[in-house]
């Protein structure tokens, strides 16, 4: 099973995939000291992306976020690809300033094809993502 | 991407290792958006403090400083997380302070020019029609493209920081006439006679059309609205629908003389039920902040009226911020000191959701509720567990002297 992406940028990565159904913003929804989403009422609420392959939908927030990518990469806390369905320019610019594989576009929608918890591999000159291995 | 002879003489060398990391990092977000080229910019506005930036980013700057990263058009700064004259007082972190100071001395050592305000475009830098700049935060990008016809993406601190030192930017986005194009129109039926009204309609459409590209096109408005209500209107369009640009019939100078085919209104009704869906929480009155964007001349000489001969509730805060110039400004006109007679706190060159500390602030002071006329500092804030209040300016100084939430 693997997904196509329409934009790509980073080298070839693997790890567990975390699939969410709400858009992301390392400002208002993640605790930029434990890797762990915090925001009240998030979908993803209590979820460490520490080292995990993240899909999310869309973008969220403002100028701020644009280094916040490289300061959770510092602290060791990054995750190793952010997957989203739609983007903007601050999460581009935050995630290559960063050295994180990113990528926008999505065809067929994640929700069809790998659940959290699945071994994916990105590889961003290709702009594919495939299901290495179903969660156990 | 398609490099001119300058740049790939950037690239080589030319101009230094920072130019060039700051060039072929420039290329890699170019080719992502699928840029044919770069354009030359004219201004940067950037966002950098230790709060966004941490640890990481600070020895990353000051290395770059040290490497020789010297900025070739102007540049300045946005609204950062300390006024170091209230740093003790506010509960923030001496060593964070430390830090800040260092940063700031590294960006100055770029030739940064560190203005510490989110309203360049009220106070330092107005670009004109068609002039290419790289700015962030949102606020500015979207008064740039919007009011001044000018062109701007958002860009982050280190995108902002590049094109500093390379003197240009990938041209993508709202560099190019095919995003700068209304794609939905908005009849303005409402009277809108306070800022908070105009951010209120800035959540409304915002939250409808949330989507970058999206470039709403106000028309029908009654009267000419002026520069402190376009501004808290492109602010909340920005913050709540992640919007860059919107036109305004008869105001604006890219605005259409045809309308797009979807369309939307926002009446008095609409405004009423805005107000009404922020939810009171526990009665909180205790905190009334206003800022986020910083205040003009105008703002501060508004609120200086509404707090003459009145005074802040005792056991309550009342924040306003602004940048240096306009605080000096107020000073000799005497809006400051009324102000501090009410007992208001000024602080300057910050905003108040990025404060250093804000998260342990709130919970020192139990603060629960956070009531503002700003629609776009009510909807970033809620990541420091703040429930926030929408409220007209009025009605905020009232909020604020009375101690009651209505």
């Amino acid at each position: 099973m693997s997904i196509t992406v329409n934009r790509a940028f980073g080298p070839v990565v693997e790890g567990e995939a975390v699939v969410s159904e709400e858009g992301f913003s390392p400002r208002y929804d993640l605790d930029r000291w434990s890797g762990v989403i915090t925001k009240p009422g998030h979908k993803l609420e209590g979820t460490s992306i520490v080292d995990k392959i993240c899909f999310f939908p869309t973008a969220k927030g403002g100028i701020a976020a644009g280094w916040a990518f490289y300061d959770i990469k510092w602290k060791k806390i990054a995750p190793k690809a952010f997957i989203f369905g739609v983007t903007n320019p601050v999460m581009v610019q935050g995630a290559v300033f960063a050295g994180i594989p990113i990528t926008e576009g999505w065809s067929p929608h994640p929700r069809e094809a790998v659940k959290t918890g699945d071994w994916v591999r990105v590889d961003p000159a290709r702009r594919i993502i495939e299901v290495l291995r179903r969660k156990a | 991407m398609e490099l001119t002879p300058e740049e790939r003489s950037i690239l080589g060398g030319g101009r230094g290792e920072a130019a060039k990391r700051a060039l072929q990092y420039q290329i890699e977000v170019g080719r992502f958006w699928g840029a044919k080229r770069f354009v030359p910019v004219t201004n940067v506005h950037m966002m950098g403090d230790i709060e966004v930036m941490g640890d990481g980013g600070l020895a990353w700057l000051k290395e770059e400083a040290g490497s020789g990263a010297r900025c070739v058009v102007g540049t300045t700064t946005n609204a950062r997380c300390m006024d170091f004259a209230h740093c003790e007082r506010m509960g923030q972190d001496a060593g964070e302070a430390v830090k800040e100071k260092e940063l700031i001395a590294a960006l100055r050592r770029m030739d940064v020019v560190t203005t510490d305000t989110c309203i360049n475009y009220q106070t330092v830098y107005q670009p004109h029609l068609g002039e290419h700049v790289a700015w962030g935060d949102t606020g500015t990008v979207i008064y740039a493209n919007s009011v001044f016809g000018a062109r701007s993406n958002f860009e982050a601190g280190p995108a902002a920081l590049a094109a500093a030192l390379t003197g240009r930017t990938p041209e993508y986005g709202f560099h190019l006439d095919e995003h700068r194009k209304g794609t939905f129109a908005v009849e303005l039926k409402a009277k809108l006679d306070d800022l908070a009204d105009w951010g209120a309609v800035g959540k409304l459409v915002g939250e409808s059309h949330q989507n970058y590209y999206a470039v709403p096109v106000f028309h029908g408005y009654h009267r000419t609205p002026g520069a402190d209500e376009l501004k808290h209107l492109g602010a909340a369009l920005a913050s709540y629908g992640s919007m860059a640009m919107f036109h305004f019939a008869g105001v604006t100078p890219e605005a259409p003389s045809m309308l797009p085919n979807e369309k939307m209104a926002v009446s008095d009704a609409d405004l009423e039920a805005v107000y009404r869906n922020f939810k009171l929480g526990d009665g909180d009155a205790r905190l009334v902040v206003f800022s986020g964007p910083q205040q003009s001349l105008f703002e501060m000489k508004n609120l200086s009226d509404l707090f003459e001969n009145r005074k802040v509730k005792g056991g309550s805060t009342c924040i306003v911020t602004t940048n240096s110039a306009i605080l000096q400004q107020s000073r000799d006109l005497g809006y400051a000191q009324v102000l501090q007679g009410a007992g208001v706190t000024i602080l300057e060159g910050v905003c108040f959701y990025i404060l250093q500390n804000l998260s342990p602030m709130r919970e020192k002071n139990r603060w629960t509720n956070m009531v503002s006329n700003s629609a776009k500092i009510v909807n970033i804030i809620g990541a420091h567990r703040f429930n926030t209040i929408l409220r007209r300016t009025a009605d905020c100084v009232e909020i604020a002297c009375s101690g009651v939430l209505k």
